[in-house]
């Protein structure tokens, strides 16, 4: 089987959806000659040419606005936003307007509109740069919010957003472009709303995405040293979420720790916890924990970086200290 | 006012019903907000009734209308059936957005009356992104987009018109200046008040300034920029001067506005011009006006018996057309 990264797939996916659908076209900050700036559309802009590979102005709330409009005229846009961070200039037309047309016109108005994002911290961009919104907009009714971790899941999870007729944020991480893994030459898809787990385990559940689900791992590896097999999920999408594949692992392992890079305070990990007791409160053994990143804006110097995000070590912590030791 | 232009006795007596029909209809809605049968905010469009029935006059069916919170006018003028409108206000089931919408948010798709908007210049990088989809689509088709004098304050007014010019969009903005936002002058917030037309010269959009309360100026206006624009040369502004006879919204007595500034105003009536033309030239008898007035009466009558008896929406419907499925 093919191995790529997942910036590769996401490639990948791009091309494939200018090729299968004369409808999509791509627009973004620098994402033409400039090739993008994880380097994602690096080369589309040659081969489509600038009526499918649109180079924007520095503009977010048109540049999703002109998404929404095209995308409700029966166009297919596919819209870059270089950072989440950025999102937050074009919120009014992801919240207020895309997630909401179909409901407000009693269903007579579509929105099949991806924006893609780019979310996380770890790369000492500071404060402004370092965030993880992909939370607040799983808040939000009539939004898709999906964060694959795995090239695999990259690819798969984006041909399952092209067949939906909603507006979705694909949120990839900064850290995780280079990661890399095998992509079936066939044709799959992956699909939304379905958590997936990484790495089975029978003793404890962690459940995380993006970045973290790959620190999650990590840690279940040094418990598996100690004896502790952990079970590691993965959300991949956090609207629709999957509560089903959550509340049945942790039904079988008993215990829980959810693991998210941002801060504690209104994080999307408080959510599943609720879930969890909502659901699941008779068959937990012990308080379910969160490992969540420190409340603070993000810090550029490296030894404060590293202070400020969760690591494999304190989740080995809280996982200990879900079974007492 | 000039009658040079050719129109036909037919098309100027349905410009005049459709002007009429909208004034019968914002009373009504202020009678049956009195009664408590129409809720939440309510916007009403009496005093720029030219400019509605005089722009949708000169459109094409494959042209796309989107506007603010003020659109009962601009849904009338358009065709959108008095009957579901006054059920939308009412909240019931058979309104056009099956009455999840309200009078902020009508919406007709088959007639591209693409909707009301109600966050404040929201609706324009929406409008760019409709002028994008007609223009790949090759369908010869322009998007109005109607926005007030407050919207020009906000920053998607300007990333819209920049858009909307380097990529030579099919897109009219269509400001109508009726001097306040909600209660703050224009004069005291817009640096720009005076020359609004002006306010695409920085991004090379061409624009014009009419008399909104005048019919044929609005018409000749509007069919200029109509042809600048269908003719692929890219956006235009039109600024049309005109006033709104009541307060922001139902909730607002409009204090703030001089007294013979309204009155001043009033005597410059849209309708009352009309028909005072049609009177003078002999295109029209007393007894003609009168019967047409007495019919929008009636039409209205029916719409409120239409929207009395129609049901609310059944309980299901709170959770319908949140997603595609």
């Amino acid at each position: 089987m093919p191995v790529m990264s997942i910036r590769d797939a996401m490639h990948m996916a791009l091309r494939e959806a200018l090729d299968e659908d004369s409808r999509v076209f791509i627009i973004g900050e620098d994402i033409g000659p400039y090739g993008g700036t994880y380097a994602v559309t690096k080369g589309l802009y040659d081969d489509y040419g600038p009526q499918r590979i649109k180079d924007s102005p520095l503009a977010e709330s048109v540049i999703i606005g002109a998404g929404v409009g095209s995308a409700m005229g029966g166009l297919r846009p596919i819209v870059e936003i270089m950072t989440i961070n950025f999102t937050l200039l074009g919120m009014d037309q992801i919240v207020n307007h895309a997630a909401k047309l179909r409901y407000m016109s009693g269903g007579q108005l579509e929105i099949p509109l991806i924006v893609r994002t780019v979310t996380g911290g770890g790369a000492q961009l500071a404060a402004t740069h370092s965030q993880n919104f992909e939370g607040w907009y799983a808040s939000v009714p009539g939004l898709k919010v999906v964060a694959p971790s795995t090239p695999y899941d990259a690819l798969g999870l984006f041909r399952a957003c092209r067949q939906s007729m909603d507006p979705i944020l694909f949120v990839e991480h900064a850290l995780l472009y280079s990661v890399k893994g095998e992509v079936p030459k066939e044709h799959y898809t992956v699909p939304l709303g379905a958590a997936d787990v990484k790495r089975p385990g029978k003793n404890i559940t962690i459940v995380s995405h993006a970045r973290m689900l790959h620190t999650s791992l990590s840690a279940a590896e040094t418990l598996s040293k100690e004896g502790i097999e952990a079970e590691v999920l993965d959300l991949r999408t956090m609207r629709p979420l999957d509560v089903e594949s959550i509340v049945n692992s942790v039904k079988k392992t008993h215990r829980a720790v959810v693991v998210e890079e941002t801060w504690k305070t209104g994080g999307f990990a408080g959510e599943i916890v609720s879930l969890i007791q909502e659901h699941a409160f008779d068959y937990l053994d012990a308080p379910v924990l969160r490992v969540s990143g420190e409340e603070v804006p993000a810090p550029y110097s490296a030894p404060l970086e590293n202070l400020a995000f969760p690591d494999a070590a304190r989740v080995v912590g809280a996982v200990r200290a879900v079974f007492g030791a | 006012m000039k009658l040079k232009e050719k129109i036909s006795k037919a098309q100027l007596l349905e410009m005049y019903r459709q002007m009429v029909l909208i004034r019968e209809f914002e009373n009504e809605c202020y009678r049956q907000y009195m009664q408590k049968n129409v809720k939440g905010f309510l916007h009403v469009y009496s005093g720029e009734e030219a400019i509605a029935v005089g722009v949708m006059s000169l459109l094409e069916p494959q042209d796309y209308i989107v506007t603010h919170y003020r659109d009962h006018g601009h849904a009338i003028a358009r065709g959108l059936d008095t009957k579901a409108l006054m059920a939308e206000l009412f909240g019931k089931a058979t309104g056009v957005s099956k009455g999840k919408g309200g009078s902020m948010h009508l919406f007709d798709v088959k007639k591209r009356f693409m909707g009301g908007y109600a966050i404040v210049g929201g609706q324009l990088p929406i409008a760019v992104g409709l002028a994008m989809a007609s223009k790949e689509k090759g369908e010869n088709g322009l998007t109005i987009c109607f926005f007030g004098d407050g919207a020009m304050q906000e920053g998607e007014f300007h990333e819209s018109l920049n858009l909307a010019s380097i990529w030579k969009l099919p897109v009219i903005f269509y400001c109508e200046n009726n001097l306040y936002g909600m209660g703050a002058s224009v004069s005291e917030t817009y640096a720009g008040h005076d020359q609004i037309y002006k306010a695409g010269e920085p991004y090379k959009i061409p624009g014009v300034r009419v008399d909104g309360m005048n019919l044929f100026e609005v018409r000749r206006t509007t069919a200029e920029a109509v042809k600048h624009v269908r003719g692929g040369e890219g956006p235009m502004l039109i600024e049309a001067q005109t006033y709104r006879y009541r307060g922001h919204s139902i909730s607002d007595p409009a204090g703030y506005r001089p007294k013979d500034e309204v009155e001043f105003w009033m005597t410059r009536d849209p309708i009352i011009l009309l028909k005072k033309q049609l009177l003078s030239e002999g295109t029209a008898t007393e007894e003609e006006l009168k019967s047409i007035v007495k019919a929008a009466e009636e039409e209205i009558v029916a719409a409120v018996k239409f929207a009395t008896e129609s049901p609310f929406p059944e309980p299901a419907a709170l959770h319908q057309e949140v997603y595609s499925h």
